[in-house]
């Protein structure tokens, strides 16, 4: 390197996101992180050394060309930055926001060896924001080709495939059985994590591409997958995601004031229960709440009742350093001062005359061998319990894949716990013409890989469908 | 949007809706549900199919104004705009041909036993029929039961009409006199429970549950109950259950989950509870 090109000194660490101060947003529903200025994402994306083999491009489930997209930024060329994101991923506000990107494109981030990665997550989400704000209809001209494609269910997954496919030409109908569209961004991440006028705005600009968003629509009950193909869908893309919650079967499981996650913040979330009585759906938290598991659903239901004017408790059967939930999202919660105990679960939950939770009783656990995951197994305490009064119990020990569209298909084929069985690349089903990708095949994961299969997908059905 | 093309008010506080929803009216099988939702603020409510009409396109809903949801639903018209309408919902009814068959409706659950009392006739069985009401002008249905019905038997808590006394008490009359194969109990918790006391073990005696729900389709949960010792979904697994199996203390335990919500809802609504209904004339005007 010659002398008077100096060497660029390397800023060590990210440039920190303006948040919400913790002891006014748990008490808030709005959305907890601010977002990059102009400015800081110019100097955010000066820290990209444009390193030769772009490992963080691998790191992301959709592909993004990250390194083209960062330079862009660099030079200020945002308009520039958010089209190169859109070639890939037509939902980059949200992505930017609910992204595990500490264990995706960021953990391959070569400054990351030694430093604190490129702040990729919140560029994009720069980048997404800056679009909306400047009102940019970036929508391209759109040559129909005349083959119909069904999709069912507008999660991340369904929607991917719309958008995918709609830019192809398809004429796309996407069904959602609730009444709004955007599955478990809607109905299942808060507010304060991703607003739903965000949600709204990346699906509104789906439907720009001339995609048809049928709410109220449950498939398997108002049409089965054989009658989308008989009324002329050349091809069915299933993303039912991951709707039925699991209990634990332990006792008192039914009493008053234990809720699933799905159901907590689904009352919240799509229902606006935080607001009643202003909206009608009623939610009731009491003065302390159990939240059982520690992924981001559990997270998102902590925190929620921390909002609703709870003392909100995690229980997880395992550390710290085992949660699957999102740093951010751990770190959040201990901020805004939600509790933590770990290496417990529940074994009872107890109630009065009336039915209504009083206290839930805890077995302790240590941690073992590691197991299959990979993650250092709990094993019971014998004889070590204890009991902590609370009013409410929220479940989030995980959902499994929803029944209604297989048990209304009987061709197409599901593994033993009802995930409907799909090829790893393409997504295709036991049936010609229908695939099928996301949570109701992998089981829970996140809204990225959901993507990741919706637009692999996507690039099957128009393989397929150009014959 | 779904429009409502006709309202009828059947006894007090007790209102037909028929909605125009030609889709549903294509699938919609007896036993099944339906949710609604009023309005951008509206919870959303399950109500069993009362009705339906393919060729019309329509759906046919009965409610009972019991909260302020229902009591905001009865100030609507026909020409006014349901905002969600969704279904059909739930498992339809097992129909067969099981011999003779007694199907009770108490108070409002009259609406959903007509077409699963229509469909069993249709299969070939004899149908007996038993309607029951607090008094003889909340009964709903007596002549749309009766062309279905080879007998129609009717009860009410004061004898204003017909015998005196509930439905479970007639149900008991006729066990001790008739060859009866199955039996179709729908009304309120207590109602249903009663049947199934009275009836014998070796009588399949369906009910139909109808608990706190959000949205309809196994994803949340609200509905749990309990049949057979284990938890089931109401909105995916029934509504309908073997009565004999159900855990009715939990189904009347949970439906009180909200009940201090419920009322704070109400009294917004209803001005302190009182009589005076000041809220409803407001809202008439509008």
């Amino acid at each position: 390197m010659s002398q008077d090109k100096p060497k660029r000194k390397i800023i060590p660490n990210k440039h920190p996101m303006p948040f919400q101060d913790p002891e006014i947003r748990n008490h808030n529903f709005d959305e907890v992180a601010l977002g990059y200025s102009e400015d800081t994402a110019v100097l955010e994306a000066s820290r990209c050394i444009h390193c030769k083999n772009s490992p963080c491009v691998e790191g992301c489930p959709v592909g993004i060309d990250i390194p083209a997209f960062i330079k862009m930024i660099s030079e200020r060329d945002f308009a520039g930055a958010i089209n190169k994101i859109k070639e890939k991923n037509y939902l980059p506000a949200i992505c930017g926001r609910v992204c595990p990107q500490e264990s995706q494109c960021e953990s391959k981030c070569t400054i990351g060896k030694k430093n604190e990665p490129v702040a990729i997550g919140r560029l994009e989400r720069f980048v997404a924001d800056w679009e909306m704000a400047q009102g940019i209809d970036s929508t391209p001209d759109i040559k129909p080709n005349g083959k119909k494609v069904a999709i069912v269910g507008s999660g991340p997954s369904g929607l991917t495939t719309a958008a995918c496919l709609g830019l192809k030409g398809y004429q796309v109908t996407v069904f959602e059985a609730l009444h709004v569209a955007g599955g478990v961004l809607i109905y299942g991440i808060p507010e304060f994590r991703l607003p739903k006028q965000i949600v709204a705005r990346e699906i509104e600009n789906i439907s720009k591409l001339g995609v048809d968003i049928r709410v109220n629509a449950v498939v398997g009950k108002l049409n089965s997958i054989d009658e989308l193909l008989e009324q002329g869908y050349d091809a069915v893309y299933i993303g039912t995601g991951a709707g039925l919650p699991y209990f634990m079967n332990i006792p008192g499981e039914n009493l008053n004031g234990v809720y699933s996650a799905n159901e907590f913040l689904t009352r919240n979330n799509l229902m606006k229960a935080y607001k009643f009585p202003d909206y009608l759906t009623p939610i009731r938290v009491g003065d302390r709440v159990a939240v059982i598991g520690g992924g981001n659903v559990a997270m998102d239901s902590a925190r929620t009742a921390l909002r609703l004017g709870a003392e909100s408790h995690i229980i997880y059967r395992r550390t710290l350093k085992e949660m699957p939930a999102r740093h951010e999202e751990i770190e959040h919660a201990m901020e805004e001062g939600v509790n933590f105990e770990y290496l417990a679960s529940p074994i009872e939950i107890k109630g009065n005359e009336e039915g209504r939770v009083t206290s839930i009783i805890c077995q302790k656990y240590e941690l073992g061998e590691a197991d299959e995951s990979g993650r250092r197994k709990p094993i019971p305490i014998p004889g070590e319990t204890f009991e902590i009064p609370v009013d409410t119990v929220i479940m989030a020990i995980g959902q499994g894949p929803n029944p209604l569209v297989p048990q209304t298909t009987p061709d197409l084929e599901t593994n033993k716990w009802g995930n409907i069985i799909a090829d790893a690349q393409t997504g295709a089903t036991s049936m010609e013409g229908v695939y099928a990708g996301g949570d109701v095949v992998t089981g829970a994961a996140t809204v990225i890989l959901a993507m990741g299969a919706g637009k692999a997908a996507a690039d099957a059905i128009d393989e397929y469908l150009k014959g | 949007m779904f429009e409502i093309l006709l309202k009828e008010e059947l006894a007090p506080k007790i209102k037909l809706f028929k909605v125009l929803a030609p889709e549903l009216a294509r699938k919609a099988e007896p036993g099944q549900f339906i949710i609604l939702r009023i309005d951008e603020e509206g919870e959303r409510i399950p109500l069993t199919i009362a009705d339906f009409d393919r060729d019309a396109g329509t759906i046919t809903i009965i409610f009972q104004e019991v909260g302020k949801t229902t009591d905001i639903l009865g100030t609507l018209e026909a020409g006014d705009f349901l905002q969600d309408f969704v279904g059909p919902l739930g498992m339809e009814s097992e129909i067969e041909n099981y011999g003779t068959v007694v199907c009770i409706g108490g108070g409002v659950g009259v609406a959903p036993v007509f077409p699963i009392a229509r469909a069993l006739k249709e299969a070939g069985n004899t149908v007996i029929s038993i309607i029951g009401a607090r008094t003889a002008d909340m009964l709903i249905w007596k002549q749309e039961m009766s062309h279905i019905s080879s007998r129609l038997h009717v009860a009410t808590d004061d004898g204003s009409l017909g015998q005196k006394g509930f439905v479970s008490d007639v149900l008991l009359e006729i066990l001790g006199k008739t060859r009866v194969d199955r039996i179709i109990a729908i009304g309120p918790v207590p109602m249903m429970e009663a049947v199934c006391k009275v009836t014998p073990e070796d009588i399949t005696t369906m009910v139909s549950l109808n608990p706190i729900m959000v949205d309809g389709t196994g994803m949340c949960g609200a509905c749990r109950v309990e049949v057979d010792k284990k938890t089931r979904f109401a909105c995916v697994d029934g509504p309908e259950f073997d009565g004999h199996k159900v855990n009715w203390e939990l189904v009347k335990m949970r439906a009180k989950m909200f009940a201090k919500e419920e009322k704070e809802a109400l009294s917004y609504h209803r001005c302190g509870e009182g009589e005076c209904q000041c809220h409803r004339t407001n809202q008439n005007e509008k």
